[in-house]
């Protein structure tokens, strides 16, 4: 920074000695006839010139650089941080801000923010100081006329005010008018196969055209009030100058100042001008960049509202088994998403009460839309249960006083259409945590995908694409599981996860997860794990300890197999449905 | 000036420099589109330069009439300051228009390319959407054309004032004083070498910044789209380390190509102030020898006002050089995103319906559904192949269930049958045609899918129902829904049927997804139906309750259906077991159970 004013500095000294050259040097030369004298002058102030240009040359060089290191760094920590708030969003914010705002937030925003910062650096400083600096000397030249000049600048200020002020809303608008166009092509390219399948290509290129339409007419709206700041400036600047001219003619005329002033006046003059200009370029770029920075606060301060909630709650210790065994305990659970609950729509979850001991093994079951995969988005906190609408507990404790952290290094969760990055399969079941090869092997064992990956190629160090599209469903959903069996997890969390593995696998599934439960007795890999299996066929959750049947947010059957078959219609009439209608994969 | 800069090119590699000259081209057509307005443009920006040029020659007159040896002549000075004012006036009025006309004009190129891509994107095979990540799709659709047209609107118009403005000045400063433009005979040439070779070094920097920042994108949108699972098991942290390497990667990138246009500004402008120097110290010597020597050569005589108007053209000439130096960091830039986005334009389509292809007769209602396949070869990639030999044969109105282990390559059946794949060799026919030999839109209409990954986009739910059926009503979309047992739960929305669908919307699950496709599938009248894993996310007591309406949607129609129920799969009228990409076993169900081959093991296993 104090290099990149000295060298600015040193700048503004070119044009005062060029008036010291053709003001003092040479008249004084002539006055006296000594022209021989008059030359070696030019000659050396003419030196000095070259020196103070290789001085500002080098300054403003290794300013550059400094400059792009720091928005380097810059740029690096904000999306980072962005990236980490944006993990930490809670799930109904981040449904809110929807997963195309929140890439383009991450990488065209704060592209603009980079440029910006790079920018603010280069031009930011050098042309405040060109500013300031010709404005002190030309005050020290002439009082008067540069008083004119400065007259100007504040009109130059409303202008850029003013402008600005119009502009952020249109930039932001046409920001979000990008999104809208974003989400149109993100959409359609993964559903290409709906789209081809069904011929509809004209249809969404007319969905397309209304997006891109407004696109550009939002676009052109922000470009044509920002494309009045530069003509207007100019012109305010021009205008300076004439008035200058003239008061500079009178001023001579009545032997108030020298006509080689003037000239050296006017070079400031263009210096300035030219510094006016690249400040209300930064301007326009902030104005843009402003937006983005906006767009990307927005998620910071989501995120850590997200931080604080929980410390809103009271810590609550409650004694571990106050009714029976009560490791995981619901109670009363009432639930609706959304920010507030509305009169007319009915609670996603209510009244649903349960107890499971420690080692235990929850069936859920229920229509599609039952609740099912809501009752376990509470147990996780991807949602938090509204005051007052009953507590869930695990080992005795309110899951609101637990930290995200310690309550989710307990659950291995495989869910049905999961998460299947780009990377080796090691390193999907491992999933950036630590955990031996061995473990890796035994959790792909027990999940019955060991057979499949050690038949590929490249075993565990097997490719995969993104979302596993080399995979077939079968696979990625053995993978999945393996993933979620490979922390050990003190709660097991298997979310329809074997809808897509045929019965004998399924079987086998279950039968080594429970040898891992209890075969070796304490020694067990998975002693101590609790389980809870939410599925659809009434032969995966059959041994449970407990099976949950849910109907519209509601529980209608509780208790095992057997208990069910007698007490419950709705489970009887599912499990029926089921003889002989097995799915054959 | 301006032109050399874009031309230059590493001699030794003519292939990238005919490859640039391309891409610029190609921008240019599109410019060309609008060649009226761009002329216009033109002819604003040279008269609005012209005028602001005049400036500076004015500014010397005025500055001569106050050095004037008689005094200050103030009627000069006044008449030539109002002349100023109205040129400066004029100008900036047109200047402003131009601004507006420049935007507009990018705008609609911009629109356009969007619009082509877009157009482009839906024509490309399947296979390139399995094979791309969406964000980097995304990427070129928006941050790459952005980057072209933020060049085309600003960049391109300051070269073209550069251009100007230089060559005015030169006119300029060549009728005030020849002898001291020789000083710009020394310093031009430097600056341009300079430049030229920066670029060549720049510009490879800058294409790989680009392509950093597409691969942030598809790594931002895949992390984003694993939100929930990342949580779920707590790894916020290290995704967050993995994507720092993508993020220290991308703005590293950015930071090389910045490293290295630092240069380019403070050198040309130290370019420009060794100019001034030499201007100063030769304008200063011929102004005092012009003071003292009065018997000088009347091509060394200069005046105060020379040397000002003189030195003023210098900075306008300078001004444009030095802007020149960030302009053409960001035309690297532009060039390199048109690069990215005409890659994508130039990706090759699905192979174009052949000019003599068939139409089947949808609209007759005489299409009847036959299909067959015949020794089918196949694989995703050239030496993995995944079918070998696959035969079948479905007659209208029939039942065709393929079940298999997973991997087998079911799925892959139908990604042929629908075209979304060419078989490698065998062929495949619907009524007897060669399905080469139809066009895409008929064969495709032949068939309605539900698949097992559900696909809705962001919209009403009547809208994703009737999506695919063209002037389907509300009455219809209702029976569908009705017969999908989806209906209540639309009414429990709160806007019902015309709830919008957001993106990842919480409250649909995906049973319900998925029986919203089915519904859409109810509406369609193609006379072969798939079924892909249709109900595999439907709990099977719903299942039960909409199996009659699926029977009622088969009634008619040759359907293939994939690893179903058994007891949809017992009805088939053929059932083909496929194993490692043939079909080992082939037959209805009673004939597969007495065969006790494979079929009957994995039957069986259920009752274990």
């Amino acid at each position: 920074m104090t290099i990149k004013i000295l060298g600015t500095l040193v700048e503004l000294a070119i044009p005062y000695i060029l008036s010291v050259i053709l003001d003092e040097a040479i008249p004084a030369a002539v006055e006296i006839g000594d022209t021989q004298g008059g030359l070696r002058q030019i000659f050396i102030w003419g030196a000095l010139m070259v020196v103070c240009a290789v001085i500002a040359l080098v300054f403003n060089i290794v300013a550059n650089r400094m400059a792009a290191r720091v928005a380097r760094d810059t740029a690096i920590a904000i999306r980072h941080d962005l990236f980490d708030s944006t993990l930490r969003l809670s799930c109904s914010r981040a449904d809110a801000f929807t997963v195309p705002s929140l890439e383009s937030r991450l990488t065209s925003d704060t592209y603009n923010v980079h440029h910006l910062i790079g920018m603010i650096q280069r031009m930011g400083i050098r042309a405040p100081i060109l500013l300031m600096g010709g404005l002190i000397i030309t005050f020290t030249l002439d009082p008067v006329l540069a008083g004119i000049m400065a007259c100007v600048l504040p009109f130059i200020a409303l202008t850029v005010f003013l402008v600005s002020r119009k502009g952020v809303p249109l930039h932001k608008k046409a920001q979000e008018s990008g999104d809208a166009m974003v989400r149109v092509v993100r959409e359609d390219a993964q559903g290409i196969r709906v789209i081809k399948a069904l011929s509809r290509k004209q249809y969404e290129q007319g969905r397309y055209e209304q997006v891109n339409r407004q696109l550009q007419h939002d676009g052109l709206r922000a470009s044509v009030v920002m494309g009045i700041s530069n003509p207007v400036i100019n012109l305010f600047l021009n205008v300076g100058l004439v008035a200058v001219l003239l008061v500079g003619a009178i001023r001579v005329t009545n032997g108030e100042c020298l006509p080689g002033k003037i000239i050296s006046f006017i070079q400031y003059f263009t210096l300035l001008s030219n510094a006016m200009l690249a400040i209300t370029r930064i301007f326009m770029m902030f104005t843009k960049g402003a937006a983005s920075m906006g767009r990307i606060t927005e998620v910071l301060d989501a995120a850590a509202a997200y931080d604080e909630a929980p410390k809103t709650v009271r810590t609550m210790p409650a004694p571990m088994g106050v009714n029976g065994e009560g490791y995981l305990r619901f109670e009363n659970i009432r639930f609706t998403y959304g920010e507030r609950e509305k009169d007319n729509r009915r609670p996603h979850l209510s009244g649903i009460t349960f107890d499971l001991p420690k080692g235990g093994t929850l069936g859920l079951i229920g229509a599609t839309g039952s609740g099912k995969t809501t009752l376990l988005s509470l147990l996780m906190r991807f949602y938090d249960v509204r005051e007052g609408n009953g507590t869930v507990s695990l080992g005795g404790r309110d899951l609101r006083t637990m930290t995200p952290e310690e309550l989710r290094q307990k659950f291995g969760i495989a869910m049905q259409n999961d998460f299947i990055f780009a990377g080796s399969i090691e390193d999907n079941i491992r999933f950036g945590r630590e955990i031996s090869h061995e473990d890796v092997v035994f959790a792909a064992k027990v999940a019955q995908a060991y057979d499949f990956i050690s038949a590929l190629p490249d075993g565990f160090d097997h490719q995969l694409t993104s979302k596993g599209t080399n995979l077939s469903g079968g696979q990625k959903q053995r993978l999945l599981i393996a993933r979620a069996l490979a922390g050990k997890p003190e709660i097991l969390i298997l979310d329809d996860a074997s809808s897509a593995l045929d019965y004998r696998t399924d079987a086998a599934l279950r039968q080594d997860i429970r040898a891992a439960q209890v075969g070796d007795g304490d020694h067990s890999p998975l002693h101590h794990t609790t389980t809870i299996i939410v599925a659809q066929r009434v032969s995966s959750v059959k041994h449970a300890d407990l099976i949950l049947v849910l109907d519209g947010g509601e529980v209608i059957g509780s208790g095992n197999h057997d208990a069910l078959m007698e007490t419950c219609e709705v489970y009887r009439e599912i499990a029926e449905s089921q003889m002989g209608g097995a799915i054959l994969d | 000036m301006g032109r050399s800069t874009h031309k230059v090119g590493a001699p030794d590699k003519p292939m990238d420099r005919a490859g640039r000259t391309r891409v610029l081209l190609r921008v240019c057509k599109y410019l060309f589109k609008d060649r009226f307005a761009m002329l216009g443009a033109f002819v604003m920006m040279l008269v609005s330069n012209l005028l602001a040029l005049a400036g500076p020659k004015i500014t010397g007159f005025i500055i001569d009439a106050i050095d004037a040896e008689t005094g200050v002549d103030m009627n000069t000075v006044t008449k030539w300051c109002i002349v100023l004012v109205v040129f400066y006036v004029t100008s900036a009025i047109l200047s402003y228009f131009l601004a507006v006309l420049m935007a507009w004009i990018s705008q609609r190129v911009s629109y356009t390319m969007r619009k082509e891509v877009f157009a482009h994107l839906t024509e490309l095979p399947v296979g390139y959407f399995d094979t791309h990540q969406t964000g980097d799709i995304v990427s070129h659709i928006s941050y790459d054309i952005d980057t072209v047209n933020a060049s085309l609107s600003h960049d391109l118009l300051q070269i073209c004032v550069s251009v100007v403005t230089v060559v005015g000045s030169l006119a300029m400063m060549l009728s005030i004083s020849p002898l001291l433009l020789c000083v710009f005979v020394i310093t031009v040439p430097v600056s341009i070498l300079f430049t030229k070779y920066k670029t060549k070094k720049i510009r490879p920097l800058f294409r790989k910044r680009s392509a950093k920042l597409g691969e942030l994108n598809g790594f931002a949108e895949e992390m984003l789209s694993g939100h929930r699972t990342i949580k779920a098991y707590y790894r916020e942290a290290y995704m967050v380390d993995e994507f720092d390497g993508h993020n220290t990667d991308a703005c590293e990138a950015y930071y090389r190509a910045d490293y290295q246009g630092s240069m380019i500004g403070p050198t040309v402008n130290f370019v420009n102030n060794l100019s001034l120097c030499l201007i100063t110290v030769l304008g200063g010597v011929f102004y005092l020898l012009t003071l003292s020597v009065p018997t000088l050569p009347a091509i060394f005589v200069i005046g105060l006002g020379d040397v000002s108007a003189f030195v003023q053209y210098s900075r306008k000439f300078s001004g444009p050089i030095n802007e020149f130096a960030n302009i053409l960091s960001e035309f690297q830039s532009a060039c390199s995103a048109a690069e990215r986005v005409f890659a994508l334009l130039d990706e090759p389509a699905e192979v174009a319906d052949t000019p003599d292809a068939k139409v089947l007769p949808h609209a007759t209602g005489e299409v009847r559904g036959d299909v067959t396949m015949e020794d089918v070869h196949f694989g995703y990639v050239p030496d993995k192949e995944i079918l070998h030999g696959l035969s079948l044969k479905a007659d209208k109105g029939k039942l065709i269930a393929i079940v298999g282990p997973t991997g087998a390559g079911k799925t892959t059946v139908i990604n042929l049958l629908m075209r979304f794949y060419d078989v490698d060799s065998g062929r495949i026919t619907v009524d007897g045609h060669e399905i080469r030999d139809l066009t895409r839109d008929s064969l495709r209409l032949s068939y309605t899918m539900v698949l097992q990954d559900t696909w809705l986009f962001c919209g009403t739910v009547l809208d994703n129902i009737t999506y695919g059926t063209e002037g389907a009503t509300m009455e219809d979309a209702i029976r569908a829904a009705k017969a999908a047992r989806i209906h209540d739960f639309i009414m429990s929305l709160p806007e019902g049927y015309m709830t919008v669908l957001s993106d990842d919307g919480v409250n649909i699950s995906k049973g319900q997804k998925q029986l919203l496709t089915i519904a859409r599938a109810m509406l369609s009248r193609a006379p072969v139906l798939i079924l892909d894993e249709a109900t595999s996310n439907v709990d099977s007591r719903t299942e039960h309750l909409i199996q009659e309406a699926l029977y009622a949607l088969m009634q008619d129609r040759t359907c293939f259906v994939i690893a179903h129920r058994l007891s949809t799969i017992k009805n088939a009228d053929t059932i083909l077991v496929v194993k490692d990409g043939v079909v080992i076993e082939s037959g209805n169900h009673d004939e597969l159970l007495s065969k006790k081959g494979f079929y009957a093991s994995l039957y069986n296993a259920q009752y274990k």
